[in-house]
């Protein structure tokens, strides 16, 4: 009797103490990058050019950069991913096809980054003659969460009840006036909050960007969407390995971690709100 | 046992449906036998008989719900004003216009109640918003809604009451002004006293519509229709007028079923 309780205590605090860990591990990450990052912050630091290859001046290029990135990546994926859930999820027939299909986008949800960032130079950059630019980087990020994006809408889809998609044909509505008035309008929010998470990781990536449009150093803004751009993360990667004097930069580094995790935090945080304010609003 | 005699009344009532050796499968299992049977126009046909006997599975064929499930197979004719309604350039959503559904489990749409009522007549073109209005307004008021409603018709149908989203779904099948209404099992889910509202609205509908209901309440049956098909395992047994068929049933299967003794 007394031996199971002694288990049953030491599983309870084995879990607890756990979880612990994690939240410390996580709450030190954070709390380092702040406390060394925010005395980098300022307004030259956020809206100016980067000089003597980044050891001074600001990271300006690199923040535009990775927003445009991003924009980039929303304009391509989210059309291309919501359309492809659309289809897997109210047209495919169940059938080896479809599961193949399937399975193909799950195991491309596995695949390295780095390898995306390699499939984007040889089809973007080279084939297509895209250049390392905007629109390659875009591309090749979008392919990255394309896997995200699908998965996340097709759940989105099915959440909601077929019953509505039944009572939307019996009127006589076409398939596609159910999908577009009764079944899309309920799947938004959730198809937004996950595929909003797939952009966060998007604007954090390295490696997709590095073959395709990052700049090592480029301290102006882009013209368009065939510019190469600097990006939050590869100028990370670049202050903290590549640069000459790696201990005079890292203010620097600690000051663009900060930023690179406002962002994504930020992007995350705007998930998180519209995933509550979906719960709220939507119960059948 | 005799033969079955003709039904005088039935023969005379002009028929709206007529549907000639029916079978459907469900993948490699029959659902439904050869049906035969004239459906009257503006009466309310009752589809009695045990759970799993086919009834919902016939009431889908006739407005081709069942094409949406996947590896399904139908047999023989559904005719409607005698028009094969699956011969080939059939519009199945024009089909769909005219026969309208309400489903055993009220599934209002989550928009508000004009919009769950104007969903229909908008999604077939109109725009004008007085006419929607009035469209919204004749479909509650004929579904018996429009009372209770009236002052809020832009709250979330979500909040009604059960019943009272049941009628809501019949104001939304009326509104697109369908010939045929197939009701599955309309009030199994609600309340005595609602039960008894769309009873009574079903009264008031059939001076209008011709009635296809599915109910596995007896009571229900003798009260609201004065046609009733009882199924058993997938296939019509008796078919007559109400009243014949729950006061002198011809086929044993018929009364045991209708006093209780299985089902
Ligand atoms: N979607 C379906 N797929 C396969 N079999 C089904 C499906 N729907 C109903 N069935 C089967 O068809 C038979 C008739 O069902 P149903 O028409 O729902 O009966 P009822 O409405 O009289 O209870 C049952 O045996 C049921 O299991
Ligand atoms: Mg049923």
């Amino acid at each position: 009797m007394m031996s199971r309780r002694i288990v049953e205590k030491a599983v309870y605090w084995l879990m607890r103490g756990t979880t612990y860990c994690l939240v410390l591990v996580i709450a030190y990450i954070v709390i380092d990058i702040v406390y060394h990052g925010f005395p980098a912050i300022s307004w030259t630091f956020l809206t100016g050019m980067p000089r003597r290859s980044g050891a001074e001046g600001g990271i300006f290029p690199a923040i535009v950069g990775t927003l445009c990135l991003v924009l980039g990546t929303i304009a391509v994926a989210l059309p291309l991913g919501i359309a492809s859930a659309i289809y897997l999820s109210e047209y495919a027939r169940a059938g080896r096809f479809t599961r193949m299909v399937r399975s193909a986008i799950v195991t491309l949800a596995g695949v390295p980054s780095i390898v995306f960032g390699l499939f984007g130079l040889g089809l973007f950059v080279l084939f297509l003659n895209f250049g390392a630019s905007i629109l390659s980087g875009s591309l090749t990020l979008a392919c990255m969460i394309l896997p995200t994006i699908i998965v996340a809408s097709e759940e989105a889809l099915q959440t909601v009840p077929k019953s509505l998609r039944e009572g939307s044909l019996a009127l006589g509505a076409t398939k596609w006036e159910t999908i577009y008035k009764n079944v899309l309008p309920y799947a938004i929010p959730g198809i937004l909050t996950g595929s909003i998470l797939g952009i966060g990781r998007a604007a954090g990536e390295t490696a997709p960007i590095l073959l395709t449009v990052a700049a090592f150093y480029l301290p102006r803004l882009p013209h368009s969407i065939f510019d190469q751009v600097m990006a939050l993360p590869y100028h990370l990667y670049v202050l903290a390995t590549q640069h000459p004097e790696v201990d005079k930069v890292r203010p620097m580094q600690y000051g663009t971690a900060l930023v690179l995790l406002v962002i994504v935090l930020g992007v995350n945080l705007i998930a998180i709100i519209l995933r509550n304010r979906f719960r709220k609003r939507c119960r059948w | 046992m005799p033969v079955v005699t003709p039904e005088p009344d039935l023969k005379q009532l002009e028929p709206k449906v007529r549907v000639e050796n029916l079978n459907f499968w469900y993948g490699a299992t029959q659902a439904l036998h050869g049906i035969t049977m004239d459906i009257p126009a503006r009466q309310v046909t009752a589809l009695i008989g045990p759970s799993g006997c086919g009834k919902s599975t016939f009431l889908r064929t006739l407005n081709r719900m069942n094409d949406l499930i996947d590896e399904t197979r139908l047999e023989g004719k559904v005719l409607i004003h005698e028009e094969d309604i699956y011969a080939d350039r059939v519009d199945v959503v024009a089909l769909r216009k005219r026969v309208g559904m309400v489903f055993q489990k009220s599934n209002p749409f989550p928009k508000t109640i004009f919009d769950n009522v104007a969903y229909g007549p908008r999604i077939h073109g109109v725009r004008n918003q007085e006419k929607l209005a009035e469209i919204v307004e004749r479909s509650l008021i004929r579904a018996a809604l429009w009372d209770e409603v009236k002052d809020r018709l832009h709250i979330s149908a979500l909040e009604l009451s059960g019943g009272q989203q049941q009628r809501l779904c019949i104001a939304r099948a009326l509104a697109v002004d369908p010939e045929i209404l197939l009701m599955d099992e309309p009030a199994s889910a609600l309340d005595p006293r609602s039960t008894a509202r769309i009873e009574d609205l079903i009264g008031e509908l059939r001076r209008l519509y011709t009635i296809i209901i599915v109910t596995h309440n007896m009571q229900q049956a003798s009260r609201v229709s004065n046609v009733t098909a009882f199924f058993y395992e997938g296939r019509l047994v008796e078919y007559g007028p109400t009243k014949r068929i729950f006061t002198q049933p011809r086929k044993k299967q018929t009364e045991d079923y209708i006093t209780g003794r299985f089902g």
